[in-house]
């Protein structure tokens, strides 16, 4: 079975080679080759000047994708419930706070200690936009993006209320890229809507399925796929920027991938 | 919303293992919290420990997930028949329709200590036997329990800091309400490591004797571990007697990492929402399981939301004296001593306070009380400003 219509009313991807929608875009249909290049984040300037100094790529990756997917919607982010979604959070901060524990003088970073839990980027949002609404941080490995977006969607559905996925992924320094080698950082946010607004570019459906995840056919594109758990949205990514309607399956889980449904 | 059964509900913690220590404990008014040095920490400190899991053995088939938290996760699976209510599920639902939405913060980050610890001194490589999808990662807990009962359903892990475990009750309830799974295993399993004691200590936040919520001495946490799961069914399956989820209150505080809003905006609004949810009135709370962490900023918040939403006189009291603040897995910790609150009637005095805060005149309670229950709300609030409250109502016979 799968769920009610919900709406796509903001989309929004930065990643490398792909530093906005419309790039993206003319690379998924495959207009102009991918590259992939290191992707340049702004300050987070809706951020007081004493947090502006102290977030790091977790923090201004995952602003940066929240306010453009808002904009697109032309939405207002204090009034979006919000799902935060990352494999391992703020990796260079989890790196320093390890490598401070193993020395002989663990004097931990009050502030880096605040920003090891997997919602601090969550938590910095709220700062920055006001936001009071609920909002949910969430972890399910390589399959943290489909997580992500049942959970969105289904906040949406019980809720009534518009909300915003923000899907973002950094990379661990060595030693602990060796067990988990994400290439580069990329995010991908989503406003999701419980009725058509003027800003709808599709309706999406969610079920899931034990049919096989779409893969990329192409290599660049699959090699993102592969390594960087927002990056599982690939497939969808490409079936939105056909403009057409359809289906595709994303990788999820053992046993269990999401199929999403796209309609006009 | 639509309501949901606890079908079963069980609980690990310092207090000991499955429902009748814990219920014993809540009667003698006894906590769990010690002073003692722990792992290579350099001081004394206070700790909320779960004794045994050195000797807990993960199943040869999932040898990789083994870590301090995935021990106490299977050590808490099995106690009080839950594997054996969870298997009775499957087969009622099949496995594609059963979710395990698990809240954690630690995950099992302490055996990625000990490897930085055990780094090679020329390569820097870690050990061979780190394994960190299975332990460290924030999901590993929720993998770990899709396997053990060969699950084929949604998964994930909401790492909220200490509201975790309590907001995977408002996932489970909206997925079931979206038709996508039939019941849903909630819960949060968090454990003692060097992050946690030592980050809190570099914030001044860890008391240097167990913790003494709402007392008016109270000057810090106490770090404890714990592991919490509930098997969640649609409600109308509920018999008298049974315990029924009935609110769930979502909200953030936008206002800083780590310290509450001071009038508690965050806190009054999730409770408010629970209580719209459940269509409850303040007055109908016959108990609040309060977060009361024992940290003076974050009691004072929570006491002044709870006085501006219930007034002074609904009874109330935190278990953190007990279990000491078992962060991600607190809310499911919490969901299940008020799930036990309503089945036996018995409203638990704090344990660690005596002397409560004349600057926050709630109905603080000190000693036991036992009297019938209808409607209990359990708050947890986390770093990040991240709120949830959840009420929890008893069916009438």
């Amino acid at each position: 079975m799968s769920t009610a219509m919900i709406y796509l009313d903001g989309l929004s991807v930065l990643g490398p080679g792909l530093p906005d929608w419309g790039t993206a875009a003319a690379c998924l249909r495959g207009e102009r080759p991918f590259v992939a290049a290191e992707l340049a984040l702004p300050a987070v300037l809706a951020l007081p000047a004493t947090e502006r100094r102290r977030v790091g790529t977790a923090v201004k990756l995952a602003m940066a994708t929240g306010f453009a997917a808002v904009a697109d919607a032309a939405a207002d982010a204090a009034q979006l419930v919000n799902v935060f979604s990352s494999t391992g959070g703020d990796c260079d901060n989890c790196h320093n706070l390890l490598e401070v524990l193993a020395s002989d003088e663990r004097l931990i970073s009050p502030t880096r200690f605040h920003n090891s839990v997997h919602n601090a980027p969550a938590g910095y949002w709220g700062i920055a936009t006001g936001c009071t609404a609920a909002s949910t941080s969430l972890c399910a490995y390589d399959a943290t993006f489909a997580a992500a977006l049942i959970e969105t969607a289904t906040q949406v559905l019980a809720s009534g209320q518009a909300a915003v996925l923000v899907a973002f992924d950094t990379a661990y320094p060595q030693p602990l890229y060796s067990q988990r080698p994400i290439p580069y950082p990329m995010g991908v946010g989503m406003v999701l809507a419980p009725q058509r607004t003027a800003a709808s570019k599709a309706a999406l459906q969610l079920a899931f399925t034990r049919d096989a995840a779409d893969v990329m056919a192409d290599a660049g594109l699959e090699q993102l796929r592969r390594t960087i758990p927002a990056a599982r949205s690939l497939p969808l990514l490409q079936l939105l920027a056909s403009g057409q309607p359809g289906c595709v399956v994303l990788e999820y889980l053992d046993d269990c991938q999401l199929a999403v449904t796209v309609s006009a | 919303m639509q309501a949901l059964r606890l079908s079963a509900y069980t609980l690990t913690t310092a207090l000991g293992r499955g429902q009748a220590p814990h219920l014993a404990a809540l009667r003698a008014q006894r906590g769990g919290i010690v002073k003692k040095r722990w792992e290579t920490v350099e001081f004394d400190v206070c700790v909320g420990e779960v004794a045994g899991l050195d000797e807990v053995r993960l199943p040869a088939t999932l040898a990789d997930y083994d870590c301090r938290n995935n021990r106490l996760a299977l050590l808490g699976l099995q106690q009080d028949g839950f594997a054996a209510q969870v298997q009775a599920a499957i087969g009622s639902y099949g496995t594609d329709r059963i979710g395990v939405f698990m809240g954690s913060s630690t995950s099992g980050i302490l055996s990625t200590e000990v490897a930085y610890r055990q780094r090679d001194p020329h390569s820097g490589a870690l050990p061979p036997d780190l394994h960190y999808r299975e332990t460290h990662n924030a999901y590993s807990v929720a993998d770990f329990v899709r396997k053990y009962f060969a699950l084929s359903g949604p998964a994930m892990v909401v790492s909220t800091a200490c509201s975790s475990s309590a907001k995977v009750f408002g996932t489970a309830q909206r997925m079931l309400a979206a038709g996508l799974i039939d019941a849903a295993i909630v819960g949060g399993v968090d454990s003692l490591c060097l992050t946690t004691i030592y980050g809190f200590s570099s914030l001044q936040l860890v008391s240097s004797q167990p913790c003494r919520p709402f007392d008016a001495a109270r000057d810090g946490i106490s770090i404890g571990e714990g592991a919490a799961y509930v098997l969640l069914e649609r409600g109308d399956l509920a018999r008298p007697g049974d315990i029924i989820l009935t609110g769930v209150g979502e909200s953030s505080d936008a206002y800083h990492m780590s310290s509450p809003h001071p009038e508690g905006r965050g806190a009054h609004m999730a409770m408010q929402q629970a209580l719209q949810m459940s269509g409850l009135q303040p007055a109908d709370i016959g108990y609040i399981n309060l977060h009361g962490t024992a940290t003076p900023s974050n009691d004072a918040a929570e006491g002044a939301a709870v006085l501006a939403l219930f007034g002074k006189d609904t009874p109330c009291s935190s278990t953190k004296g007990h279990t000491g603040h078992t962060l991600g897995a607190a809310g499911g910790i919490e969901a299940i001593f008020s799930a036990l609150a309503l089945r036996e009637g018995l409203l638990p005095g704090g344990v660690g306070t005596s002397q409560t805060d004349p600057a926050l005149p709630c109905n603080y309670l000190l000693h036991n009380v036992e009297q019938p229950l209808q409607h209990v709300l359990s708050n947890s609030f986390g770093f990040g400003g991240s709120n949830c409250s959840l009420v929890f109502s008893r069916v009438d016979a």
